[in-house]
């Protein structure tokens, strides 16, 4: 073994159990709790300091919504077949999934775009109130998440049969790590549903 | 071993790839140094110019000094305008661009992997594009100086709504720069707790890690988790500034003499709160890489394993946990409550029992040393007080009674800059010394060393000292003037002087520092790889160490500071010395 190379990228380290990448993608996650935490306190202290706040469900489409809360839950469960294919040794299947995965984000992201020009069409912006302000920042960052994921999967969509060629684990590892970052912007969208659209 | 194959690759490499988009975890470690150097410089003469505003109030600069400001001066006079943005990118430039990524992105990229026996650190790309980021975002404050309007002028802390009224694109840039710098942050937390979770040397266990490397996986949590909530922050004050949102701006707000409406109605405590979320922790991460450096140089020059190093382990955890909650005590006059002032102070009184363990402990650890009064432990023995002042001086600030007071005077001043100045940038100072040799194979001068040292000590204390007097006093901070215009200041008004005399005097006391820095690269005697006769893995590397820095990875066998023991002729044992009756 050279000393110069990096162990526990492939194997985990035995005493952790944990590969490098996999606890780099947590501790990822532990500091986007904290970004997305910060607003939704940002939320809740806006809310409780206005003197009005407007029900969500009568200035945003809750049905739009659903649909969209639809649309990604289901692009997690092909991200967890995606990998699982490779688990299997089936690359093919592999980017059938993955390729799934992709264009729910893009449905996702042709709803959430109705939505914002539906808004933008009847003068509701960000400077209207609070309320659409931080609606605008919460769906938008999230929104640039989603785009963010995606650009991975595309990555691996166009460039990765090289990497699972040469090496598998660490391809199938990517994989997982990519996944878990995708249920996580999965899980902010099924908390700003509710917190934005139905409170 | 195959790590002489490793080198030759490295040499291998194009020039740019070796030294400028290099991946080598000590490449980048020099990289950030030498930038935050370049920074802390900057940072430092926009003070200098301030400090002549402050002493001499209406009197035009030297021809040569107002020279270098440009059309930001008329006749050598400078406006209050300049000197807000002066001092609202010194504390930027310090903290931010200066001491973090000196004592973090330096020190820890530096000496982190090494200390625990890897090759590298576990991301190196990454790595490599925290630096650029931080990079980007210092190359953009500096920039901001430029444009139309001038940088950033509504302090370090940005209050909304200040920032969020002043039209000029400074603040702006400023808030878009801290998203470079957050993401750089960001990256490089996740990198160290990576490596040093993951990639310790084996019986490297958690009560074998030197001192330094728990300083800094405790200051990486901080970032991680503390560094998102002013991202947050940020985007929303982007959003107030660009979009014209109110989430920090209240109804009814009187500007310039007319009421400005605001639909909704904003929150500026909201600003403070996220912002101090970060604000206060980031201090700790200000300290705890210091505090780390300063142990390593102690036990080092003391000959004795550090006294109760457990202690300070499990006090530093504390620290770092504790760090989160007291964020409210910079809020005490904002008009919270006498509830949540007395939940903040609880939590404040209770911070500072960890401090006082950790500083206790290198204290104790100097009794009964056959000390060396090397270099750098001339600056790690100066740091104890020095910090020590700093912290018992912040004590009445974390009372809320006193604080009314004290708060936002020249008092306030002079306890963080004891922390942070004759404290922390002391131990940065240290640590060049001490691991110069590991960097370069070469030692740095002992006698421009002193030439550096006790001028500094002098002047560090004759600038801040004068301060808690002027703060007592009732002088306000972020005065053009220094408070000349206020009758209550006249009595102290003469410190001015002597301090910003005493500014002046430390730059010339940092040019001896300058000359050892870059004369021993060339004309340094010659070391062996362990000068100092030090314990930790770091000093078993080749001096400078290749790419891959071991020659063979090696083993730890015993704990970081095994300094005199009985039986040992050698005075030292290195952790990588295999001992009877203890495994790897």
């Amino acid at each position: 073994m050279s000393t110069a190379e990096i162990q526990y990228i492939e194997t985990p380290r035995p005493d952790t159990g944990l590969t490098n990448g996999k606890i780099g993608i947590w501790l990822f996650l532990a500091s986007e709790v904290m970004l997305f935490g910060a607003l939704f306190s940002a939320y809740v202290l806006l809310r409780v300091g206005a003197e009005t706040w407007p029900a969500g469900r009568e200035v945003l489409n809750v049905w739009l919504a659903l649909l969209n809360t639809v649309v990604l839950i289901s692009s997690s469960v092909t991200m967890v077949f995606a990998w699982a294919a490779l688990l299997k040794n089936d690359f093919g299947g592999h980017k059938k999934y993955l390729a799934l995965t992709l264009l729910c984000g893009l449905i996702f992201l042709g709803i959430k775009a109705i939505e914002y020009s539906g808004k933008f069409s009847h003068d509701l912006f960000p400077s209207t109130n609070n309320f659409l302000a931080i609606y605008f920042v919460l769906t938008g960052l999230h929104g640039i998440h989603v785009v963010g994921g995606m650009i991975v999967m595309l990555y691996f969509l166009l460039f990765g049969r090289k990497n699972w060629e040469q090496r598998p684990t660490m391809y199938t590892n990517r994989i997982e790590n990519t996944g878990l970052y995708w249920h996580f912007v999965d899980l902010v969208w099924i908390f700003l549903f509710p917190v934005l659209y139905l409170l | 071993m195959v790590a002489s194959e490793h080198s030759n690759l490295s040499h291998s490499l194009p020039f740019w790839k070796r030294y400028v988009f290099s991946t080598d975890h000590k490449v980048i470690g020099i990289q950030y140094a030498l930038t935050a150097l370049v920074f802390l410089f900057i940072g430092f003469l926009l003070m200098m110019y301030m400090r002549w505003s402050i002493a001499f109030p209406g009197r035009p600069l030297p021809e040569w000094a107002a020279a270098l400001l440009g059309s930001n001066s008329t006749s050598g006079i400078f406006g209050p305008e300049f000197y807000n943005q002066l001092g609202a990118m010194h504390g930027t430039i310090m903290i931010f661009l200066g001491v973090v990524p000196l004592a973090v992105g330096g020190f820890g990229n530096y000496v982190v992997p090494l200390q625990i026996g890897a090759p590298d650190m576990a991301f190196p790309k990454l790595n490599m594009v925290s630096y650029w980021s931080f990079l980007t975002g210092g190359v953009l404050m500096l920039f901001s100086f430029f444009i139309e309007g001038g940088a950033a002028k509504s302090g370090w802390t940005a209050y909304p709504p200040l920032a969020v009224l002043d039209a000029d694109a400074g603040q702006t840039i400023w808030l878009i720069g801290m998203v470079f710098l957050i993401t750089s942050s960001l990256l490089g937390a996740i990198n160290f707790i990576v490596t040093i979770i993951q990639l310790r040397a084996p019986g490297l266990h958690w009560m074998r890690l030197p001192f330094f490397v728990w300083a800094q996986l405790v200051t990486a949590f901080i970032l991680l988790l503390a560094f998102p909530p002013l991202e947050a922050a940020g985007i929303l004050q982007l959003m107030d500034r660009l979009a014209d949102t109110n989430f920090f701006m209240p109804s009814g707000l009187v500007v310039s003499g007319e009421i400005r409406e605001a639909a909704g109605g904003g929150s500026p405590l909201l600003w403070q709160h996220l912002f101090w979320f970060l604000g206060h922790p980031e201090v700790y991460v200000l300290i705890l890489p210091a505090l780390g450096i300063v142990a390593e140089i102690i036990a080092n020059n003391s000959r004795k394993p550090l006294w109760g190093y457990r202690s300070m382990v499990y006090s530093t955890l504390f620290l770092g946990f504790m760090s989160f909650v007291v964020w409210a005590h910079h809020m005490y006059l904002t008009g919270m409550g006498t509830v949540m002032n007395a939940f903040f102070q609880a939590t404040t009184m209770i911070i500072s029992i960890p401090s006082v363990i950790i500083l206790s402990a290198l204290i104790i650890s100097l009794w009964g040393g056959s000390i060396r009064f090397t270099v750098p432990m001339l600056f790690a023995v100066a740091f104890l007080p020095m910090f020590g002042i700093g912290g018992l001086t912040g004590l009445p600030l974390g009372i809320s009674t006193a604080d009314i007071h004290l708060h936002d005077t020249y008092y306030v001043i002079g306890h963080f800059h004891y922390v942070v100045a004759p404290g922390v940038i002391f131990g940065l100072f240290g640590g060049i010394y001490y691991w110069f040799p590991k960097a370069t194979g070469r030692r740095m001068s002992t006698i421009l060393g002193h030439l550096h040292f006790w001028p500094t000590l002098i002047c560090m204390n004759v600038i801040f000292m004068p301060m808690f007097i002027q703060g007592l006093a009732g002088v306000s901070r972020r005065l053009y003037d220094g408070g000349s215009a206020y009758a209550h200041a006249q009595p102290v008004l003469h410190w001015n002087g002597v301090i910003s005399m005493a500014v002046w005097t430390m730059a010339i006391a940092q040019l001896p520092f300058v000359i050892n820095l870059f004369g021993s690269l060339l004309f340094g005697r010659k070391v062996d790889d362990n000068p100092w006769e030090s314990t930790t893995l770091e000093w078993t590397a080749p001096s400078p160490p290749p790419h891959g820095n071991f020659l063979e990875l090696p083993s730890a066998y015993c704990g970081p500071y095994e300094y005199s023991q009985p039986g040992d002729e050698s005075g030292f044992h290195p952790q990588d010395q295999p001992v009877e009756g203890s495994s790897a």
